[in-house]
């Protein structure tokens, strides 16, 4: 089984576009491909706005823990806001948590002579099995303002891998994460191969230095494919040259086409949307050039959808 | 000699499970009298670090061998710093069939850490 | 007044928004120029736009524990307290994970042989300079493998001391989770940014329950507006969310903002149309 995972650095450049065109493609493309489907953006997660999916099962995600202190044996002494490097006590009688800022790591609970301190398991989202038209998809959602968002991503990506071994599934799709940090990592780990989405902007072009600059760090292998690819042809060509430079494949440029805005706003992906745009064109032969490149076929000819 | 393995239920007969730090089992096995005793893998639920958790209980058992579907980098370096040899899977189904291959030298040893990390 | 910008979603235009809007309040000339703070630390862009030259540069990160081996017993008290499992006793050896660590400091001060120090782990820089029109800019840049950028947002967060009628503008990261929180704390004011798209409007629900959790007064900017999407203008009317500005969708704003330009620069009445906006703001949160 291999894994696929999308990612950009900078976030609203199509990834979920982009995922949700390879998952129709796996199942109704000219070379049909069984594969699973994972959102990993648990932060916004959107490919299901795309997928429709029926929800199958729904399971609460415990994230950290927060403390809690009883007031009635709270006896004002302070030793848990000094113990505490996140600023989380706030000073009173009782002393109180600030559960947004609070990190769970229970210094406070070892520090405080009365033992009115204790943690609380918190449950922090959901994550989700659904069956999408072009397989089983899943996700999660993450409770607005939680922590251990790399958590929640490792575990919606374990229980896809899982479900795809099962299934003797061949591919498992990610959709990842904006950003570097801590669920890009989640969303990398383990993966055969990252599709680095670029933008042609000022701040595409830096922001997909430091995604390919991770996932080297990280050593997964990394292709670039552009999006919106005529908007600026400048970094356009930046992206060309810097791709050349590195010894790393361009595997597309997507034009800058309106149906893609069109078929989300239907709630499709844009090859099924219009398999003709000049975008799904360009996304068709991305796909191919990506399982060539997970070798899950032998090197496919470019041609029409049916 | 004792061998951890990270699998789906307990018993001899249990399907593999490929994570070390979050497969539900762990299991001991005495490879002198094939007694195999199931404990709940402590990584399972927790909020981050699971490899190193599941390491230190192998470390714990002064097990000689794990074996599981992969190792993170975390895990790695805690199992190498207590001694412990990491094998991989293959294409093994149970546990039983593990350690014969285990035994019988066809298993997989690693050098390295065989996935990127997670983090919380 | 510390105003920060935020989204669900990515690229929505947050960035261009936030350096749009402290050009516009530094031209304005009645308030000094505004401090602008760049919390997107995994993916910071707005140093593209404002164009600072950075004259100071100080590193970030955690303090993490170190272990004396001569001292260390092995009790195996550190790898018990330590809620990440960041650090563990195997055999004869107590191994610390700096990237599962948080710097919480509970091994350094429960360890009974005193044997654990802790230095400190650099995951970042903070960087600052003037800018554009006289603007005070930070931001901060998470290193690349590092996973935590929360403690680089708190460190921009408490070095903000902005002097009287000084403006803050924060650019925060996408999302909704912790990063974005660490960014709006201690926010006055609170513009999301978004475009009339499902995905937009979707993320957009999402921050706007972030922050109806921290209690900080909303209002929406519509980017790349292109037409109404009646969707997005039932939400904000039921959440009671005002929608201040809308930017309409053109292609000479995109292939402006696409070259490294600001709205200001590209259309310079946006100067005083974002002044205008603030201004709502301002007399809205006074009344």
């Amino acid at each position: 089984m291999k894994q696929l995972v999308i990612l950009s650095g900078k976030g609203g450049t199509g990834k979920t576009s982009l995922a949700a065109a390879f998952a129709h493609l796996a199942h109704e493309g000219s070379i049909p491909v069984r594969a699973v489907l994972a959102d990993a953006d648990v932060d916004a997660a959107n490919l299901e706005l795309v997928l429709h999916p029926e929800l199958m099962e729904t399971h609460d995600f415990t994230g950290g823990s927060l403390a809690v202190i009883d007031p009635q044996l709270c006896q004002g002494c302070g030793d848990c806001e000094r113990a505490c490097r996140f600023d989380a006590i706030l000073p009173g009688l009782p002393y109180q948590v600030d559960a947004i800022a609070c990190e769970g790591c229970a210094a406070c609970v070892y520090q405080c002579p009365e033992e009115a301190i204790r943690m609380e398991p918190q449950t922090a989202g959901q994550w989700r099995r659904s069956e999408s038209r072009y397989g089983p998809l899943f996700h999660a959602d993450l409770k607005p303002a939680q922590e251990n968002s790399g958590k929640l991503v490792t575990l919606v990506k374990q229980q896809a891998r899982l479900a795809a071994l099962d299934g003797d599934y061949p591919l498992l799709i990610v959709d990842g994460p904006p950003g570097i940090g801590c669920p890009v990592i989640s969303a990398l780990s383990g993966a055969d191969l990252a599709l680095i989405v670029a933008e042609p902007t000022a701040a595409g072009v830096h922001d997909m230095q430091r995604i390919l600059e991770t996932a080297a760090h990280f050593r997964i292998p990394a292709l670039v494919c552009v999006n919106k690819a005529d908007l600026y042809p400048e970094a356009a060509r930046q992206i060309e040259a810097f791709c050349r430079e590195r010894g790393l494949e361009l595997v597309g440029s997507i034009p800058f086409d309106e149906t893609v805005t069109l078929a989300m706003m239907n709630g499709e992906p844009v090859t099924a949307f219009n398999p003709e745009s000049p975008a799904s064109r360009e996304i068709i032969a991305v796909w191919q050039n990506m399982l060539a490149a997970l070798a899950i076929q032998p090197i496919p000819k470019v041609k029409e959808m049916t | 000699m004792k061998i951890v393995l990270s699998v789906t239920a307990p018993g001899i007969e249990a399907p593999i499970d490929p994570r070390f730090g979050r497969g539900a089992t762990l299991l001991v096995v005495d490879t002198d009298t094939m007694q195999a005793d199931a404990h709940p893998n402590p990584g399972v639920n927790a909020s981050g670090g699971a490899g190193v958790q599941a390491a230190q209980f192998a470390a714990g058992q002064k097990a000689e061998a794990v074996i599981s579907g992969d190792f993170g980098p975390n895990a790695f370096d805690a199992l190498k710093a207590a001694g412990v040899a990491m094998y991989l899977y293959g294409d093994c189904q149970t546990a039983r069939q593990a350690i014969e291959r285990f035994q019988a030298g066809q298993l997989q040893q690693v050098g390295a850490p065989t996935q990127s990390g997670h983090h919380g | 007044m510390r105003i920060v910008v935020a989204s669900g979603k990515g690229g929505t235009g947050k960035t261009t928004i936030a350096t749009s809007l402290a050009l516009g309040l530094a031209g304005d000339g009645s308030a000094p120029p505004p401090i602008f703070v760049d919390c997107d630390v995994e993916a910071p862009n707005a140093h593209l736009f404002l164009k600072p030259l950075f004259e100071q540069s100080q590193p970030i990160g955690i303090m993490i524990p170190v272990v004396d081996e001569a001292l260390c017993t092995h009790c195996g008290k550190c790898a018990e307290v330590c809620a990440y499992h960041a650090i563990a006793v195997l055999g004869q050896k107590t191994l610390v994970f700096p990237q599962l660590c948080h710097g919480c400091g509970s091994c350094t001060a429960l360890c009974p042989e005193k044997a654990i120090s802790e230095r400190l782990d650099p995951i970042g820089v903070i960087e600052r300079g003037p800018a554009l029109e006289g603007i005070d800019f930070r931001r901060g840049l998470l290193d690349v493998g590092k996973p935590m950028s929360v403690p680089i947002i708190r460190a921009l967060q408490k070095q903000v001391t902005p002097r009287p009628g000084q403006t803050v503008i924060l650019d925060a990261p996408p999302g909704t989770s912790c990063p974005v929180v660490a960014a709006m704390q201690g926010a006055d004011y609170l513009l999301l940014v978004t475009e009339p798209t499902p995905f937009g409007l979707h993320d957009l629900r999402l921050a706007a329950e972030v922050a109806r959790e921290l209690g900080i007064p909303t209002g929406v900017i519509v980017n790349r507006d292109n037409g109404p999407y009646p969707d997005l203008e039932t939400f904000c009317r039921s959440s009671g969310l005002p929608i201040l500005l809308r930017i309409p969708f053109e292609r000479a704003i995109a292939e402006g903002i696409a070259q490294g330009k600001n709205l200001v620069e590209i259309q310079p009445e946006y100067g005083e149309r974002f002044r205008q906006m603030f201004h709502q703001v301002v007399r809205g949160e006074k009344a």
